[in-house]
């Protein structure tokens, strides 16, 4: 592990925490504009942040320790998430601790606990929210590991900074099977993020309400480390996204002028996907439950397609 | 020819069956007919692809045709019949769509698997999309035994046919001429017999489910 590698993942890391919260302003940004409200200003979420640090915390009388712990692991996980997908370099340390299936697996460590703190207390938004976030998240991580599967696949190998790597370095080839991927991974990433087909960010409305309802009863930090860590996740699926289907522009290992070029890059692609994701949110209307199922089957099978794709066509 | 050729081809092949597997779980009949429309420039798409990498200029007349007929000429039509037949907003009521994907799936393995050994004797520059082109076929076949609206089993026919046509320019760079005229003209008269059809069986039934033909009997 050398003294750039290092450097390179506290780069990445300080980038997460912070353009996480940026890229959700922006998103805000955007679905205000195109519905023809005043935007909140770019640094809302940061505000927003600020001040729930500094209110109090109030928990209720019967919460056991797994619902105080699980805000700092939910974060804990997100965070790492999005260390070990390649956003600027692909030369980071942590990469070979964890592949493309660990990282499904932090995000499904991170549901877990969520859920489990969401039952915890015993109201029944809660106990509602986690039994619905089950749901979604079952369907959805088979649909995002065949994603996954289809990449590592092409090339030869589960681990994100390999695959980044020799999908950014390649001669131009169209491959279908990755557009059939793209599709799929975009879908499960507006049900993972709780975007608008499948649930409403901005909703308290009790009979509709996925995320909001699992973190109903938090309040003062613990609700700012669980929306930290949800835009945290939004950032992680973004660039999870951006590496597998748009790899351009992520430095290799001791490049050092690619890696100053890196920054501008990324934050242009984040800048279109999240105009993009705004645009789908303003587009589509939200679905009824019972439809989630259909709609992340569907992903499924993209996926599936994918991989047949490619084993068929070698491409 | 560059190396760009085949992978055009694969891109418009999987195209195809991404719009074969929307029509099998497409609701709306307006959407149904729209994703034939796109199912039929995906295929003039490969067709010209094939037919500009390997000089085959006769290709070049049947994605013409293609063209004129399965984007422009068909679609129209059938656009035409259902608003006249007062369906146009009809939502017909798929049961279990995840099943029938799943269903469309193992078709999807069982085409590809099929497919391999043949497409070895094929000296195409396609010939990998054989087992696209017979998904597509079996997919339609499956869209056309699950609806019980006449309209989508029509549109199930002609999508059928959509995938016998991209397998004969994908292994073969296409039939004659005159058969490709010939099938041609047969989809466009069985289009015009289909469409006078599907007014009889509302006229007879007062409704387009075709599940009132089974009980067909003199009273």
């Amino acid at each position: 592990m050398s003294f750039e590698g290092v450097a390179a993942q506290l780069l990445a890391m300080l980038l997460a925490l912070l353009g996480a919260p940026l890229l959700s302003g922006w998103v805000n940004q955007c679905r205000a504009w195109l519905q023809n409200r005043t935007a909140p200003p770019l640094l809302q979420p940061f505000r927003m942040l600020h001040k729930l640090f500094w209110k109090e915390s109030v928990i209720a009388h019967d919460a056991t320790p797994i619902y105080r712990l699980s805000p700092y692991i939910v974060f804990g996980c997100m965070l790492l998430a999005s260390m070990i997908v390649p956003t600027l370099s692909t030369n980071l340390p942590l990469a070979p601790a964890a592949d493309a299936i660990a990282l499904v697996g932090l995000f499904a460590l991170a549901r877990l606990f969520i859920s489990l703190a969401a039952m915890d207390i015993g109201t029944s938004f809660g106990t509602m929210g986690a039994r619905r976030e089950m749901l979604i998240g079952f369907l959805a991580e088979p649909a995002f590991l065949m994603v996954l599967f289809t990449a590592s696949l092409i090339s030869n190998s589960t681990s994100l900074a390999t695959i980044v790597s020799s999908l950014a370095h390649r001669e131009l080839t169209i491959l279908p099977s990755l557009a059939f991927a793209g599709v799929a991974f975009t879908m499960v990433s507006l049900a993972e993020n709780a975007r608008v087909p499948v649930d409403n960010p901005a909703t308290h409305l009790e009979l509709t309400m996925i995320h909001e309802a699992l973190v109903l009863e938090y309040s003062g930090r613990h609700l700012a480390l669980l929306e930290w860590a949800a835009s945290l996740k939004l950032f992680a699926y973004s660039c999870a996204g951006l590496a597998l289907f748009l790899p351009w522009g992520i430095a290799e290992a001791n490049d050092h002028t690619a890696l100053l070029l890196a920054l501008p890059v990324l934050a242009a692609k984040l800048a279109v996907g999240g105009f993009l994701l705004a645009l789908i949110e303003t587009l589509s209307a939200k679905m009824r439950i019972f439809r989630v199922p259909e709609f992340l089957a569907t992903a499924f099978l993209l996926g599936v397609l994918a991989l047949l794709v490619h084993l068929l066509l070698g491409a | 020819m560059n190396a760009l050729t085949p992978q055009l081809v694969n891109l418009f092949a999987s195209a195809l069956l991404l719009i074969a597997f929307a029509m099998l779980a497409q609701r709306r009949i307006v959407t149904l007919i729209n994703l034939f429309a796109a199912q039929g420039l995906a295929l003039v798409g490969s067709t010209v692809t094939v037919a500009l990498a390997t000089g085959q200029t006769h290709l070049l007349y049947s994605a013409g045709i293609t063209f004129a007929l399965k984007v422009l000429l068909l679609p129209y039509i059938l656009h035409r019949l259902i608003r006249r037949l007062n369906v146009k907003w009809d939502i017909e009521t798929l049961i279990n769509i995840p099943t029938m994907m799943l269903v469309g799936i193992v078709l999807v393995v069982f085409a590809f698997n099929l497919a391999l050994p043949i497409s070895e004797f094929s000296r195409s520059i396609a010939r990998g999309t054989l087992g696209i082109a017979l998904a597509c076929v079996l997919l339609s076949f499956l869209m056309m035994i699950t609806r019980s609206k006449a309209v989508p089993q029509v549109i199930g026919f002609l999508s059928m046919e959509n995938g016998l046509f991209f397998a004969a320019t994908s292994a073969t760079y296409g039939m004659p001429m005159v058969v490709e005229l010939g099938i041609a003209l047969d989809v466009l008269v069985g289009m015009v017999i289909l469409g006078v059809f599907l007014f009889q069986i509302r006229e007879q039934f007062d409704s387009l489910d075709i599940h009132h033909l089974e009980k067909l009997k003199d009273e």
